[in-house]
């Protein structure tokens, strides 16, 4: 007969997966910044469609409009020389790390002043001096990588903690529970962001996952995880820095599930049929992550429509720059077809 | 400045549409994200969003119309205190522009795609000088590679060893012999079996800069890893536009052993050589082993290195120097001679070694080129064997379409047509999953009978 004297460890998990930290307010400085860098993600997705629409872009382009909160809370989390990887949609998580915007916008016009030289284009961006590791294609491949950024933190014991981002769809790869496990056992320094955006390219959750509660996808790997309030950018925060506390203690990974929502479709020529218009108006109107920071500001008095209406105006400047830039900047050099193959 | 609001590509191919429905009409005001009008493909209907705020102006494509190019202005959007009336008329005209004549997918660029530039050729030094008087010390393959990886990790703390078993178990094959009690279980790391997971984990770990040594049981199993392997390990460098790639090592034995049949019995020889962005290594002695293996762990490129069980008990002499490194992509010339060229590498070179022997008895003199490299390949060596002989034939145990061989074959052809006096024949593993039973795991696999055979038939001395 098995015996079941020894507690399962799964409970306890479970247990730290209830509890979500409560959002904690944020300063006024901590709510113009987070107005800001929403702001200049949703205009330069905006500006990315419009180029998109143009040709200047080719191939695949998936936008981050509507999840702007959980960059740009996670990256309000992490201290220098933490890394972030993340998927194809990842436009976003580049201008959180503070890449360029002509950088990102050149490399999806494939012109040489592209922070990849215009050879990796919208899904394939790195950056070795903002610790961003990419960008990748493959659905759930940056979870394993993220998982190898962190054991090469815990190699050089520097202190530092490597953030996995990935999607609702990614989440049932099974790299990814090949990962969960290799980081619960080693106790590597990883924070695993599950970004629920509800739909797989045009799959609701519920229609692809057995378990459609991601902060429980950790439970048999002995992980802790919280679900967030991903359209609220201070909740984002203050789970990235409970987990980042977490991890960075030698306590192992930690699983943050952000509920979130795309107002795009998956890619650029996805009309979105899987979803009612109603559902993605009744987002953007009661839950937009970037007016529920304006009207904080607002309400708060600590700034004026004008105050933001500046902010609005530098960065669409930076997005204007950006796309001129972009538009304009050659192609690379016929010579680089050869080049960064080997070193 | 009004601003044109111009009929979009839904898709890389879309070039026109039919502007089905207006949602907003002139003197509406929009902000950036509203649903401006409906458009529609033979493959979807889409939604027009609004990039800017403002008034819409004028709109100068009805709803209804078909075939409106991409990029035709459909409407104008006014900002603050602009009037309709600057919207000339000659610009409704235009708006089923030709999409060939606007700005799209035309950069200025000075070149023209049919420019391709020429693929750069790298040269590769020769072996190093063995100094007259080295000791020469009789070394298994498998103490070979313990050496190598053990002589490495002395000389630079950021190389490690990962893989099933390697540290407590000593290796599956005992190729980590003693490293756990050396290093320690900080550099030499057990893994779970999750080959997909842990070669991830490695390239990651390499993408900051480490270099990590990934112990693939046997290459079978690197199946589960292959994505890894190739799309993030071999294409990293170039995707970062030269930032970050992955300097280390995936090793393990490839191809047949002995009765495991057809899952653990397949040669990556030829899988891996087509893969731009890794070095492949494919070595048959101990001293290829160790100074080839040496060589690949300080190279700063992903290197698949490709073992053979059998030959893990063979012995080969091994100079006793200090820091024994071969180059990766030189090809090593085993045996000089003047009638034909052998080439093989790995354990295709223990085939290719005793049929020598008969062909010498028969008077044929042979040159044997051991590859040791598959990518890079060295194929200037092979074709100036064969501008000397005149005849090649090519000795592997992996499968025979698309193989090393009919790589070669195709060199050969290409770049000494006119020297060559017989057609190259490939000699390869047979076109069949391993079959377990001893009789037909013999037949799948080449024989000295079947080299001497082609041998024959090149040198028309059949």
């Amino acid at each position: 007969m098995a015996t079941r004297a020894k507690k399962s460890p799964a409970r306890s998990a479970q247990t730290s997966a209830a509890k979500a930290p409560k959002p904690i307010q944020f300063t006024k400085e901590q709510e113009l910044e987070a107005y800001r860098q929403m702001l200049l993600i949703r205009r330069f997705e905006e500006k990315a469609g419009q180029l998109y629409g143009m040709g200047f872009i080719g191939g695949f382009c998936h936008l981050y409009i509507g999840q702007e909160a959980v960059v740009t809370g996670m990256q309000m989390a992490l201290r220098e020389g933490d890394q972030v990887i993340t998927g194809y949609r990842d436009h976003g998580h580049m201008l959180a790390c503070g890449m360029s915007a002509r950088g990102v916008m050149a490399e999806l016009t494939g012109r040489r002043g592209g922070l990849s030289k215009g050879k990796g284009g919208s899904m394939h961006m790195f950056s070795k001096e903002k610790h961003f590791y990419g960008g990748h294609g493959i659905v759930g491949a940056q979870v394993s990588l993220g998982t190898g950024l962190a054991f090469a933190n815990r190699y050089r014991d520097n202190g530092n903690v490597s953030l996995a981002y990935f999607g609702d769809g990614a989440a049932n790869q099974g790299q990814v529970y090949e990962s969960f496990n290799m980081a619960s056992l080693w106790k590597l320094p990883v924070i695993y962001i599950i970004e629920n955006n509800r739909y797989a390219m045009g799959t609701a959750v519920s229609r692809a996952s057995a378990e459609t509660d991601f902060s429980k996808r950790g439970i048999s790997f002995n992980i802790p995880g919280i679900q967030v309030d991903g359209m609220d950018v201070r909740a984002v925060n203050a789970a990235g820095e409970e987990a980042a506390a977490w991890a960075r203690s030698g306590k192992g990974p930690m699983i943050l599930e952000m509920q979130t929502y795309r107002y795009r479709g998956h890619s650029m020529s996805d009309p979105a049929k899987y979803r009612s218009k109603d559902e993605v108006q009744k987002m953007r109107s009661d839950h937009d992550p970037i007016e529920q920071v304006k009207n904080r500001l607002i309400e708060k008095g600590w700034s004026t429509e004008d105050d933001l209406k500046k902010i609005d105006k530098d960065v669409r400047d930076i997005v204007a720059d950006a796309a001129d830039f972009a538009q304009s900047d050659p192609e690379p050099d016929a010579s680089e077809l050869y080049t960064d193959i080997l070193l | 400045m009004p601003v044109d609001i111009l009929m979009p590509a839904l898709s890389p191919t879309m070039e026109e549409g039919k502007l089905s429905k207006w949602l907003k009409k002139e003197g509406d005001k929009v902000t950036s994200g509203d649903v401006l009008a409906e458009i529609e493909t033979d493959k979807a209907t889409m939604e027009v969003e609004a990039v800017d705020e403002g008034t819409i102006g004028k709109i100068l494509v009805p709803e209804g119309t078909d075939n409106v190019k991409v990029n035709a202005v459909i409407a104008v959007l006014l900002g603050e205190g602009e009037s309709a009336d600057a919207v000339s008329a000659p610009k409704a005209a235009e708006a089923p522009a030709n999409a060939e004549e606007a700005p799209k997918q035309e950069p200025a660029s000075e070149q023209s795609a049919a420019s391709v530039p020429a693929a750069p050729k790298t040269e590769v030094a020769a072996d190093p000088d063995i100094p007259a008087g080295t000791e020469m010390v009789s070394t298994t393959v498998r103490e070979a590679l313990r050496d190598a990886m053990a002589e490495e990790m002395r000389r630079d703390p950021d190389v490690f060893i990962m893989g099933e078993e390697v540290a407590e178990y000593q290796g599956a094959y005992k190729i980590t012999q003693g490293l756990l009690d050396e290093f320690g279980p900080r550099r030499v790391v057990d893994t779970p079996i999750t080959e997909h997971g842990f070669a991830g984990v490695g390239v990651g770990a390499a993408m900051t800069g480490l270099r990590p040594i990934v112990e693939f049981m046997t290459f079978n199993f690197a199946m589960q890893a292959i994505d890894q392997i190739i799309n993030s390990a071999a294409k990293t460098l170039y995707m970062s536009g030269g930032q970050m790639g992955a300097p280390m090592v995936f090793r393990g034995p490839s191809g047949a052993a002995a009765r495991v049949a057809a899952q653990h019995s397949q040669c990556y020889a030829a899988w891996y050589s087509h893969i731009p962005g890794l070095k492949v290594v494919m070595p048959y002695s101990a001293a290829d082993a160790k100074g080839l293996l040496k060589a690949a762990i300080r190279d700063p490129n992903p290197v698949i290195f490709l073992e053979n069980e059998i030959l893990y008990g063979h012995s080969f002499d091994v100079p006793k120097l200090d820091d024994f490194v071969l180059p990766i992509g030189k090809a090593r010339i085993h045996k000089k001679g003047t009638d034909v060229t052998l080439v093989s590498f790995g354990i295709g070179m223990n085939y290719t070694v005793k049929a020598e022997v008969e062909l010498a008895k028969m008077g044929i003199d042979a040159e044997i080129i051991d590859l040791r490299t598959i990518r890079p390949m060295d194929i200037p060596t092979v074709i100036e064997s064969v501008k000397k002989t005149g005849r090649c034939v090519t000795i592997e145990e992996g499968y025979p379409q698309s193989s090393v061989g009919t790589e070669i074959a195709t060199r050969v052809m290409q770049q000494a047509f006119d020297y060559l006096d017989a057609p190259v024949l490939t000699v390869a593993g047979k076109d069949v999953p391993m079959p377990y039973a001893a009789n037909l795991e013999k037949l799948a696999l080449p024989n000295i009978q079947e080299i001497i055979d082609a041998v024959k038939a090149v040198t028309y001395t059949a």
